[in-house]
This record gives C-alpha cells, sequence and structure tokens, in this order.
C-alpha cells in the first residue's frame, strides 16, 4: 500500500502522458493503407538494397489492376512492388486529390485524372506535378494528338499521359428494332442516322409508331444530349479558356434536340446511372443508348445474360468522345523517376490495347490500333460486333474540343438539373435552361 | 442527424477524459500530510494540469480549432483547388446568403423535412414506447426489433428505400398500384420526395427515441399508476396526466436531439437521390442546409462559402433554442400552469 502511494503520482503521470501519446498517434491520419495488402510477399529492392514500392490510386473500377497490368509489370521489373489505392466515385476521390496535392502527403506516386477534372488540375496544381511529356519510354507520336494536347498544361509541359477515351456509338436492341420495323443490321442502322444527329430523332419517330409495348427509343434525354455535346468542336469552354456554355449554339443546339426526344415521349425517362437505368437494362425498357466505349461492359453487366446476342453496336451519327482518363506523377512522391516509368509504360499502346481486350476502356495511343487487340476486337455479348474497328473510326473522327476547368460541373449540371427536369418532370425546355444557367452560375461562383 | 446524435453520444467520453483529472485531486489533497511526496514539488503541482490537459488539448484540437478554422475560413475566399491562398472578403460570405435562392430553398427544405420526420417519429416513439412499457409477451424481442433500424448504417437503409421508392420498379408504387392508385414520381415530386426523404429519418430514429422514453417510463412510480385507476382516471387519462408528466425531461431532450439533427441532415437526402450527387434533386427539392454546404465545398469546391453555411446553420440553432427558452420562460410565468 505505502509503495503504491509513494509511486501514485508518478505512474498516474506516466500512464497520462502514455495515453495522450497513444491518443495523438491513434488520431494522427496516416492515409497509407496498411503494408501488404495486395502485394505478393516478397521484398523488392532498388540498386541500393530498399523496397520500392510504388502506390497507384484511382477512382471506381479503373481497370488497371483488374487487366492484370501491374502483375506483368512486377514480373518484369522484379524491384518493383505495385499496390493500388481505389475509391469508389471520382466526386469522392477528386476533392480529396486537390488536398492531397496541396498538403503534399498523403498521395499515390501516381494518380488517375478524370478528363472532366483535367483542365482544372493541369491550371491549379501544375507546379505540383511532373512533367512526363519526355519521361522514359513516353512516344508523343503514339497518342492521338487531341488526347495528348489534353494532357499538356498551359506552359506547354505535358503532365498528364492519357489512359482510356470515350469515343462514342450507339448501342441498340436487334430484337426491339425488328418488331418496330426497323433494319437490325449494324451497317443498314448506322445509316439511319449517319452524319447527323436529327436522323436519331427521326429513326426514334419511326420507332415510337410501331414500338414494341413499355419500351421506349432511347433511355433519357440526358444521355442524348451528353452525346451529341460530345461530338461538338467547342462544348463549354472556348480556346482563350473563357466559359461560352450560355452563348455557343452548338450547346443549345445539343439541348434542343434532347429536349425534342423528351418532347416526343422519345426516352424511357430515366436518370443515367442510377438503380432505375441498371434495372430498366435487365428489363427492356429501351431499345438504344448512346454508348461510349466504357460503357458497353456497364450494359453487359446490367442486362445480364438475358441480354447476351440481343444489343449490338452501330457508328454514332457523328464521332464524339465522352469520358476517359489521365495519369499524372505528384512531385511530392519519393520514387518520382520510377513513378514516371510505370505511368509511362500503364499508358504505352501495348498496355493501352491489353486493358481494351481485357475491360473494354478503349486506348488513347491511337498506335495500338492497328494491333490485333484492337483492330480484330469483337465482342460476344453485342452480337459480335467489330468494336475495334468502330470505335478506332469514331476515336480518329472526335474533333479536338478545349476542355476546361469546370468541364465536369457543367456537363453534370445541364444534365442533372436541366434536361433532367425536362425529361423527368415535363418542364419546359426554355424554364430549365434558365434553372440550369444558374444553377451553374451558382456553382461557378460567377 | 448523425452528428447529433454522435455529440449526445460523447456524453460519455467526456467523463472518461475527465476521470483521470478527478483521481489526481486525491494525492493533491494529501500533499501537506505526506513528507515524502514534498520532495517532488514539481511533480505534484503539475501533475493534476498533465492529467487533465489530455482533455483539454483533444478538445481544443477536434472541438474549439475547427470551429474558429471554419469562422476564419467563411471571412476569405477559399478554393478547394487552393486551399493555402485565402483571400480576405469580410462578411461577403454572409452577405451573398441573404439573396442565394439556393440557400433559402435549401432552408426551407431543412424546416419542411425536419417537421416531416421529426414530429410523427416523436408520436409514433412514444405509442411505441407505451406498448413496449405494458407487460407483452416477447417484450425483449420486441425491444430489439425496435431498436434495430437505428443499428442500420444509413447508408444501406437509404439505398433500400431509394429502390423501395423507385418510380418504375418500386414497391410504393407497386402498393399503390394495387389498391388502384396512381404512381408517384417519388424522386421528382417536391413533396413526395420530402415525404420519401422524412420517411427513412422516421423508421431510422422512432426505435431510438421509443427506448428513451420507455426508460423514463419505467422511473415512474406504478403507485401513481394504481392511485389514478383508484380514483377512476382511464386508461387514456393516466396516460396524458401521469405518463406524459413523467416524461418531461426525456421528451424535452428527445427535442432538442432531433431538432439538431434534423438541421443536420445529410446521409439520407444525399443517398436517396442516387444519381444526382449532392443537389438533392434534379430541382434541388430536397436539397437540405447540410447537403448545400457539402455541394459548395466538396462539389464546387467553394470552401469560404461552404463555411459560411456552416455558421449560418449554428446561428440558426442558436437563434432557436434561444426563441424557445423565451417562449418556455414565458410560459413559467404564466398563472394556472399545469403541473
Amino acid at each position: 500500500m505505502g509503495s503504491r502511494r509513494r509511486n501514485g503520482p508518478v505512474v498516474v503521470l506516466a500512464l497520462a502522458l502514455l495515453l495522450g501519446a497513444a491518443l495523438s498517434g491513434g488520431c494522427a491520419t496516416d492515409p497509407a493503407p496498411p503494408p501488404g495488402a495486395g502485394v505478393p510477399a516478397r521484398e523488392p529492392v532498388d540498386g541500393s538494397g530498399r523496397r520500392i514500392t510504388l502506390t497507384v490510386g484511382v477512382f471506381g473500377t479503373f481497370g488497371l489492376q483488374e487487366a492484370g497490368l501491374y502483375d506483368t509489370y512486377m514480373r518484369l521489373h522484379p524491384d518493383i512492388a505495385v499496390r493500388q489505392t481505389s475509391l469508389t466515385r471520382n466526386d469522392v476521390y477528386y476533392p480529396q486529390l486537390l488536398t492531397h496535392l496541396t498538403a503534399g502527403s498523403g498521395l499515390a506516386d501516381v494518380q488517375a485524372v478524370e478528363v472532366g477534372n483535367i483542365a482544372e488540375v493541369l491550371a491549379t496544381q501544375a507546379g505540383r506535378l511532373d512533367a512526363l511529356g519526355s519521361a522514359p519510354g513516353v512516344d508523343r507520336a503514339a497518342f492521338l494528338p487531341w488526347k495528348w494536347a489534353q494532357g499538356t498544361a498551359p506552359d506547354g509541359r505535358t503532365l498528364a499521359l492519357g489512359t482510356d477515351i470515350g469515343p462514342q456509338a450507339v448501342c441498340y436492341r436487334k430484337d426491339l428494332f425488328a418488331r418496330a420495323g426497323l433494319p437490325t443490321d449494324r451497317g443498314a442502322v448506322g445509316r439511319l442516322w449517319a452524319g447527323d444527329w436529327r436522323k436519331y430523332l427521326a429513326a426514334g419517330v419511326r420507332y415510337r409508331e410501331r414500338s414494341p409495348e413499355g419500351t421506349a427509343f432511347t433511355d433519357s434525354a440526358s444521355g442524348v444530349m451528353a452525346a451529341v455535346t460530345g461530338s461538338a468542336a467547342l462544348r463549354y469552354y472556348d480556346e482563350r479558356g473563357d466559359l461560352i456554355v450560355a452563348v455557343n449554339p452548338a450547346v443549345r443546339e445539343a439541348w434542343d434536340l434532347a429536349a425534342m426526344f423528351a418532347r416526343q415521349g422519345l426516352t424511357a425517362r430515366l436518370q443515367q446511372f442510377t438503380p432505375g437505368w441498371d434495372q430498366a437494362f435487365a428489363n427492356g425498357a429501351f431499345a438504344t443508348v448512346a454508348c461510349p466505349a466504357w460503357m458497353l461492359g456497364y450494359i453487359q453487366d446490367k442486362a445480364g445474360p438475358a441480354g447476351r446476342g440481343r444489343w449490338d453496336v452501330a457508328a454514332a451519327p457523328r464521332p464524339g468522345s465522352w469520358g476517359g482518363s489521365f495519369l499524372v506523377v505528384p512531385s511530392a512522391g519519393r520514387h518520382r523517376a520510377e513513378a514516371a516509368r510505370l505511368a509511362a509504360w500503364l499508358t504505352a499502346p501495348a498496355q493501352q490495347a491489353v486493358l481494351f481486350e481485357r475491360r473494354g476502356s478503349f486506348p488513347s495511343a491511337s498506335a495500338s490500333y492497328a494491333l490485333p487487340a484492337v483492330a480484330d476486337a469483337r465482342h460476344p455479348h453485342f452480337g459480335d460486333a467489330p468494336v475495334g474497328e468502330i470505335f478506332a473510326a469514331a476515336a480518329r473522327g472526335v474533333p479536338q474540343a478545349p476542355v476546361g476547368p469546370k468541364d465536369a460541373l457543367v456537363a453534370q449540371t445541364l444534365a442533372d438539373v436541366g434536361m433532367l427536369q425536362v425529361d423527368q418532370t415535363g418542364r419546359p425546355p426554355e424554364s430549365a435552361w434558365k434553372a440550369a444557367m444558374k444553377a451553374i452560375d451558382n456553382a461557378l461562383d460567377r | 442527424m448523425d452528428g447529433a446524435r454522435d455529440r449526445a453520444g460523447a456524453g460519455p467520453g467526456d467523463r472518461a477524459g475527465a476521470g483521470p483529472g478527478d483521481r489526481a485531486g486525491t494525492p493533491r489533497q494529501g500533499v501537506p500530510r505526506r513528507p515524502r511526496l514534498r520532495r517532488t514539488p514539481v511533480g505534484s503541482r503539475w501533475a493534476p494540469y498533465v492529467l487533465v490537459a489530455p482533455f483539454f488539448l483533444f478538445f481544443g484540437a477536434f472541438g474549439v480549432f475547427p470551429l474558429a478554422a471554419t469562422a476564419w475560413t467563411s471571412l476569405h475566399r477559399v478554393e478547394l483547388t487552393a486551399p493555402a491562398e485565402p483571400e480576405w472578403v469580410g462578411l461577403h460570405n454572409y452577405a451573398r446568403l441573404l439573396d442565394d435562392a439556393f440557400f433559402w430553398n435549401a432552408l426551407a427544405n431543412t424546416v419542411v423535412i425536419g417537421v416531416l420526420s421529426t414530429v410523427p417519429q416523436l408520436l409514433l416513439a412514444l405509442g411505441v414506447a407505451h406498448l413496449l412499457d405494458v407487460r407483452l409477451r416477447g417484450r425483449g424481442f420486441f425491444r430489439v426489433v425496435a431498436l434495430a433500424p437505428y443499428a442500420t448504417s444509413v447508408a444501406a437503409a437509404t439505398l433500400v428505400f431509394a429502390l423501395f421508392y423507385g418510380r418504375d420498379h418500386g414497391m410504393a408504387n407497386w402498393a399503390l398500384g394495387v389498391v388502384g392508385l396512381a404512381p408517384v414520381d417519388w424522386q421528382n415530386g417536391p413533396w413526395a420526395s420530402k415525404l420519401a426523404v422524412s420517411s427513412i429519418v422516421v423508421w431510422r430514429w422512432t426505435g431510438y427515441n421509443a427506448l428513451i422514453y420507455l426508460a423514463a417510463m419505467q422511473t415512474i412510480p406504478r403507485e401513481l399508476y394504481e392511485a389514478a385507476a383508484l380514483d377512476g382516471a382511464s386508461r387514456w387519462r393516466q396516460f396524458l396526466h401521469v405518463t406524459l408528466p413523467g416524461l418531461r425531461p426525456a421528451l424535452a431532450f428527445t427535442v432538442l436531439v432531433s431538432t439538431i439533427g434534423a438541421t443536420q441532415l445529410f446521409g439520407e437526402p444525399l443517398l436517396f437521390g442516387s444519381g444526382a450527387g449532392a443537389s438533392g434533386g434534379a430541382d434541388h427539392q430536397f436539397q437540405t442546409l447540410g447537403l448545400y454546404l457539402y455541394e459548395q465545398g466538396w462539389v464546387n469546391l467553394h470552401l469560404g462559402r461552404a463555411a459560411a453555411i456552416a455558421w449560418a446553420m449554428l446561428l440558426i440553432l442558436v437563434v432557436l433554442f434561444g426563441a424557445v427558452r423565451l417562449l418556455r420562460g414565458g410560459l413559467a410565468r404564466r398563472p394556472g400552469r399545469a403541473s
């Protein structure tokens, strides 16, 4: 008893300090995932005998890991381990990437950036990213010129290497087309609307006349608008970087055309990437959807085995691109040279071809289009459609539209605030347009 | 909602934090009587402060500092693309809220959803508690059932509700169809969407409040009911004149916590608008203040404006509770008040 009393204050003091230390230690944010997660049990070393683990930060199911590219890289480079961190949604991933870039910590060695955010990243974070344009293994000539330009900062340094792009086609249901008395052969379907999105509307009107019970011509007015906008030479920003969404006739044309789809009852009044949209694939509620290359896998997932052989892919009225991504290397990384080499390898034509073959993400490296993995690619779920050929043709025709810092936000507001109301609540297009413009001004702090 | 419950739940944590401090009092009182301790005057004098320091350090770091930092941020133009380069704008972020139609819309939505969820929630909870209070076969089972929604994650519950309220294939519309009613567009209807969001809140928190009421009911002496029964009071009159007065502290607590929760409502409307991100529906028809704050900060990347909304929310709560206190003060002075 006596001895306990004597030591009492000291023991309590030590305990308190220990507690404090433990608590503060526990509270310190350590964004790095536990070591060894998903890494083969071996100890890669570099020349000086240290381990090198490269991390790649991505959003969604980006595909690099799923296509086995990290495993291949680790086989080729026994001194390197590659580990991936992933966040499901880009709208969570992107703000976090910005805070990590600013803080200079918590970053992966290689980070993915979505095309809607790339201009903002290059405009505001250029000083925190490494130039990749002349990194070993990077060949500018292998990339589509417009994709390379999107990854180049205003000062001329190329800071982002293109991964995939979203060349567009139109996916359609052969069985529904047949019942509505429309052609089902993909060449004939493509000719139905070749060259003009208004012909796509005309085909919709034809479909409606004899449409099978409970089906609509297309999924959503917003989807049509995104596709039409994606094939315009100027979208939300002009070459000088000024926001022109309110005055650009091409945007307004896309809006009016999409609104016609809604007003004429050609849509299933759905919102893309919601549970209702997913269910509609399974239930066959619409006959066509404007589909970038990356959407094919999504349709296959949601339509399920029952959809096999029913879907096919035809060329879109005009070539356009929707979506796609880039890889950047933050300057705060510890292994910048190795990270640049990895990014260069992952975006090289051969690897992009593998990504397309296994995951359906279409290459931005046009040099890969001649490779058999792309050129001869057919999609069994879509009636063995020659998807490599269709999407390569679309990719070559994509206009080099400037992307602006708030491209993603503007596109989302137009679709989810404006056109969604025209489509789902029947709000007059003029009034919905004003609401969208007001929401954009508020979001952009104008 | 969660924030409020977390704060309510922080009570025990606070006490735990203060615990070492209480214990530290004992050795200090003993100091003059124990010469051995006088040989280490530094330790004995500073020990209590060191012992309570962790609480104050953490309260400072996680309580005071964020509050102050948010206030400071709200006086600047800060973008998430360059958070380290703030630009002083004074009260501009607050001034612009006054004619920000989106802010007023969010405030109105918050009030409407708050009323639509809090009132039925507490009334239902009273009823459920009363049922659980009477001798019921399998009472333990029903208590667990009542609390189960509270133990469900908001995300899981809301996603299931979003499916339930689906326009084309949802169960709610299917049920309406069965009884011959027209389907409702639960996402886009200005009232339907608010009702749907409120129903998620009601489902989730009714059991929690019911258990609080139940605990309070069981502290009411049974003799009071016996006496009332002897006087010929019906069950209803017993409930009105014995149970309700006995529940007053519990009622006050749940109203307070629910009001705070309703003001901060975030997760349910965010996930209910499954595709629309933080806009709370195509026409912002169920965008709450919490959602608008999130949209400004993490979608539009305007941290300064988001911080101003956060402080505006705090001020609204302060004003609200100030008004309630004044009102209750007035009531208390009114003569002839019951109990």
